[in-house]
């Protein structure tokens, strides 16, 4: 029986969550609430009166327990502890890519650690640039086991773990292959709860400038709905729709040399078209039903790595991103009148595992991608710090035109219930309504939830899942013959897109809320909510596709999925 | 020792977890023994089988209604999964690393149930406490610990193996008179020969001359900084060198540490490294007190018992061998010609009689001298192997 107390309704697991409650800042490399207790880094150590020593991680709170958090001999032992790791550590902070979201560096700094007494180990061990996600440094691991915590237990994966003892402990793949060989569905959530570089997202940041610097060359580039709710934390700025942080985005983009700026929420309104009358048509037939959601990259390897008989259930819809690409190179070369091999285009995400999903062979045509390049928010951020712009004095500009235009229904995308949340606007509201908050039951924090909506005699159940481990709950509830449903929203990331691995390094869930906020206020914001009532896509359907789901659309929207079960 | 108590008597550990067993109302029990122990594994299934067939182990034993099911685990040999929850991780199959306490095995053990675990020696007691009574146990020994402790001698004496003892015995008595005294370098008892024992296993401390009536029982080792640990004596004369003593087993630690916690991983080996720096002539006045101050702080601040009594050996010769290291670091030399860094060979030109047998056994060519005539050491080529000193019949061949 562990003891536990409960403040505002939260379970506090811990002494540490209750002196961080306290408003006293303890350290740590190794605890995240989401997480099981590791109680690895020895920093929370604090000490109680008759006890001595312990760590806040795992020590209960307890009526009468008197606690000190901050005494010399504390302090002497976390500074010893962070010059231990320092000392096996590659300091090339200057270069590193999580220079000033790095928690050794912070940390270092707030101890007033400028001198390290131990010696120096060599750090020589080769870079993973294996995928195209994600860059694996195990040069900067300080070994807390946040990804492999992170990766086991709320995805469920295990792509990577603990090999060796001791002092040669590593964190790898199996076999200390490499990590595309692994079961890694490039989520990247370990990057993010890698309190150090050890684990990056990979940048393609110089090859978009190499891009834009062909001046034989067009380069479009497109903002996935949930970039617009983070990249001002990467300038110190809170936006409370998005409005005006994705109107900023355009100006800086602009002014780097982007012939156009799209928004991937225009592709979001497409893809409601298309997946809500497949659902519609399997939905009425009774085939393939529960249709899952296809637009997040992770999920859908996932999927085709463990549950390949589920492939036919998974929506044949391309994610906003690959509808954008196929679309944008088979209409935007006659409408500028350029040739398609000069046109390149660039994507903006909140993701790595987009990047990814960006080289499937399926996403190509003629062996050149659909999307060239994509960024991730935080990518982007650097490359607007490049250019020497002050984002956030910027002038603010409006995406262009057709594909920038979009509905709140594309926006909330990218958030956990958003994409289900469009289905139902467009399947199931009144042609004349125009409200946000008509099926605004889906929302949540929850990571499994469940939805049912009348429709007619029919009941229509939805469920709305985060976390790879909760999809393959479900799974399980629904093989094991528990739950039926008809609709699943699956997104990998904790939150959805907003909590993507892509987004600028975030902890706790205040910043993640925050965003989740920020997507249905900027839903409020804009003039039309339904996908379906988005007249330049209606107007992409008259000139290019004919119909929602029609052999056309077929060809440029659509995709097929592969059995990855090893 | 435990191994040779499932060696030689497995019967009396089956016997102690069945009454443990009845005790905590558990029905299944693990006897968690490293695999390469061949015969340790082999007589426990064996003892395990023929209480099975008699029906001493398995469904309603006696007719009690009470049922009992052990299994034998091998384990591969994880010095460090003698720690509780990481011998549970151990025998769940995961990789062998100790977890935070609490929640402690008790309220959260194997596959998440209440667990108990007792060492082999603990649980073979079990039965003769239960026969003879708590009351005639508890009066062998001394009154904080009662009864009978098993250690195991090696090193420098007379007799080795292992010895039952009650708990109090003096170390005297168990160096002197049951292990037939200390002996010098040529394996000779002598008086003065005894300079140290380690107690307690790889992480126990060093105990010296002034310990001698020290009766061993829990409290009064504690006192001097040490444990009973798993009742390891490693006695050592005076040609051992107390800081390679410390480097030994620090080595050993290190080596063993499963990597989990940042003080113990980093900790040792940045211990480990010092400690060589000192045998090796790298030391400087600083990494004595560094030394110690991150001992200190590995003690503190590790997450399990691994982590935590690994600086002993160091802590412990730090406290009664200071002179020794303080030689190591200020003067570059070790007092026991133990660290063949901080000595060099030499040939004493007054016994020297040239007969040149130290220069052709010299495989690198570091002595020079013609037939009849003096012989010197060149100290930039000798790589100190030792082979002159053997050779030379002369005494003349020196190391210091």
């Amino acid at each position: 029986m562990e003891k536990t107390l409960t403040i505002n309704g939260k379970t506090v697991r811990n002494l540490l969550e209750v002196i961080r409650n306290a408003g006293v800042e303890l350290p740590t490399f190794c605890y995240y609430s989401e997480l099981s207790t590791y109680g690895a880094c020895r920093l929370c150590l604090v000490n109680v009166e008759k006890r001595g020593l312990v760590p806040a991680c795992s020590t209960p709170p307890e009526a009468g327990m008197v606690v000190v958090t901050n005494s010399n001999e504390i302090r002497e032992m976390r500074k010893i502890t962070v010059e231990l790791l320092l000392a096996n550590h590659d300091t090339n902070c200057t270069f590193c890519h999580k220079s000033e979201s790095c928690q050794l560096q912070t940390l270092a700094r707030k101890l007033g650690i400028h001198t390290v007494r131990f010696k120096k180990m060599k750090k020589d061990a080769p870079l993973d640039f294996s995928t195209p996600s994600l860059v694996r440094d195990p040069n900067k691991c300080v070994l807390c086991g946040d990804c492999v915590r992170f990766c086991e237990e709320i995805q469920s994966i295990g792509a990577i773990d603990f090999a060796n003892r001791g002092s040669r402990s590593v964190v790898c793949p199996s076999f200390n292959k490499d990590l595309s060989e692994s079961e890694c569905v490039y989520c990247g959530q370990c990057s993010r709860v890698c309190p150090t570089g050890a684990l990056t997202p990979r940048s393609e940041v110089s090859q978009v400038w190499n891009a834009l610097g062909k001046k034989d060359k067009k380069v479009v580039i497109a903002i996935a709905p949930a970039v617009r709710a983070a990249i001002g934390e990467a300038f110190g700025s809170d936006n409370e729709t998005g409005n005006s942080a994705a109107a900023k985005m355009v100006t800086a983009l602009k002014s780097m040399g982007f012939f156009k700026v799209f928004d991937i929420s225009f592709a979001a309104d497409l893809t409601i078209m298309e997946e809500a009358t497949e659902f519609v048509e399997r939905f009425s037939k009774g085939e393939n039903i529960p249709q899952f959601t296809s637009c997040c990259p992770a999920w859908v390897k996932f999927a085709e790595q463990y549950y390949p008989e589920l492939i036919n259930n998974l929506s044949t819809c391309k994610s906003p991103q690959g509808m954008f690409g196929g679309l944008a190179k088979k209409i935007l070369p006659d409408m500028y009148g350029i040739k398609r091999e000069d046109l390149i285009i660039v994507s903006v995400m909140p993701c790595t595992a987009k990047k990814f999903e960006a080289r499937r062979p399926e996403l190509s045509t003629n062996g050149i991608q659909d999307i060239d390049f994509v960024l991730t928010t935080q990518e982007l951020a650097r490359m607007i710090e490049e250019s020497g712009l002050s984002f956030n004095t910027l002038e603010k500009s409006a995406f262009d035109m057709p594909l920038g235009f979009k509905t709140g229904g594309g926006v909330i995308f990218g958030n956990s219930g958003g994409v289900a949340e469009a289905v139902l606007r467009n399947v199931l509201s009144k042609s004349d309504s125009n409200e946000t908050d008509e099926f605004s039951f889906i929302r949540g924090e929850g990571g499994i939830r469940e939805v049912t909506v009348k429709v007619g005699e029919k009941d229509l159940r939805v469920a709305v899942v985060h976390g790879l481990g909760n999809a393959r709950k479900v799974i399980k509830a629904i093989k094991n013959k528990e739950k039926e449903y008809d609709l699943i929203e699956v997104m990998a990331c904790p939150g959805g897109c907003i909590g993507g691995a892509g987004q600028p390094v975030y902890n706790g869930m205040a910043t993640r809320n925050r965003r989740t906020k920020c997507l249905y206020e900027n839903d409020k914001v804009l003039e039309l909510h339904k996908p379906m009532d988005n007249p330049y896509v209606q107007q992409v359907y008259q000139k290019y596709l004919d119909k929602p789901c029609s052999h056309k659309a077929h060809e440029i929207l659509h995709t097929h999925y592969i059995n990855r079960k090893k | 020792m435990d191994r040779s108590v499932l060696e030689g008597n497995p019967h009396s550990v089956i016997e102690g977890m069945i009454i443990a067993a009845k005790a905590i109302g558990a029905d299944e029990g693990f006897v968690y023994v490293r695999t390469e122990y061949h015969l340790a594994v082999e007589r426990m299934k064996n003892a395990i089988k023929k209480a099975e067939e008699i029906g001493v182990l398995g469904d309603n034993l006696f007719g009690s209604g009470f049922n009992f099911k052990l299994h034998v685990m091998e384990g591969a040999g994880a010095f460090v999964c003698g720690e509780e929850t990481a011998l549970i991780a151990s025998v769940e199959g995961k990789r062998g690393m100790p977890k935070p306490k609490p929640p402690f095995p008790a309220q959260h053990g194997l596959y998440g149930k209440p667990t108990v675990i007792n060492n082999v020696e603990t649980l073979s007691t079990v039965p003769l406490i239960i026969r003879d009574g708590a009351k005639q146990y508890a009066s062998i020994g001394v009154p904080t610990s009662t009864g009978t402790k098993t250690f195991a001698i090696t090193g420098h004496v007379k007799n080795t193996g292992l010895i039952e003892v009650p708990f109090g015995t003096t170390l005297r008595e168990i160096l002197f008179d049951i292990a037939g005294g200390v002996t010098d370098d040529k394996g000779n008892v002598s008086e003065d020969a005894f300079k140290a024992v380690q107690i307690g296993g790889p992480s126990g401390a060093c105990l010296t001359r002034e310990h001698l009536d020290l009766p061993l029982d829990f409290d009064s080792l504690r006192k001097a900084g040490a444990m009973v640990g798993s009742g390891g004596l490693v006695v050592m004369n005076k040609t051992t060198c107390m800081v390679n003593v410390a480097k030994f087993f620090m080595q050993f630690t290190q080596n063993e540490s499963c990597g989990k916690c940042v003080l113990c991983r980093e900790g040792t080996k940045q211990m480990l490294m010092m400690l060589e720096d000192i045998t090796e002539g790298r030391a400087t006045e600083e990494t004595i007190p560094l030394l110690e101050q991150l001992a200190n702080a590995v003690r503190m601040g590790s997450l399990c018992a691994l982590g935590k009594t690994a600086p002993n050996p160091v802590l412990s010769t730090l406290k009664y061998f200071r002179d020794e290291y303080d030689a190591h670091v200020k003067d570059k030399t070790c007092p026991s010609g133990t660290c063949s860094k901080l000595t060099k060979i030499y040939i004493d030109q007054d016994k020297c009689i040239g007969c040149t047998a130290c220069a052709r056994k010299c495989p690198v060519g570091a002595i020079k001298g013609a037939v009849k005539q003096k012989h010197s050491i060149d100290p930039k080529v000798c790589v100190k192997c030792g082979v002159c000193l053997q050779t030379c019949k002369f005494g003349a061949v020196k190391r210091g």
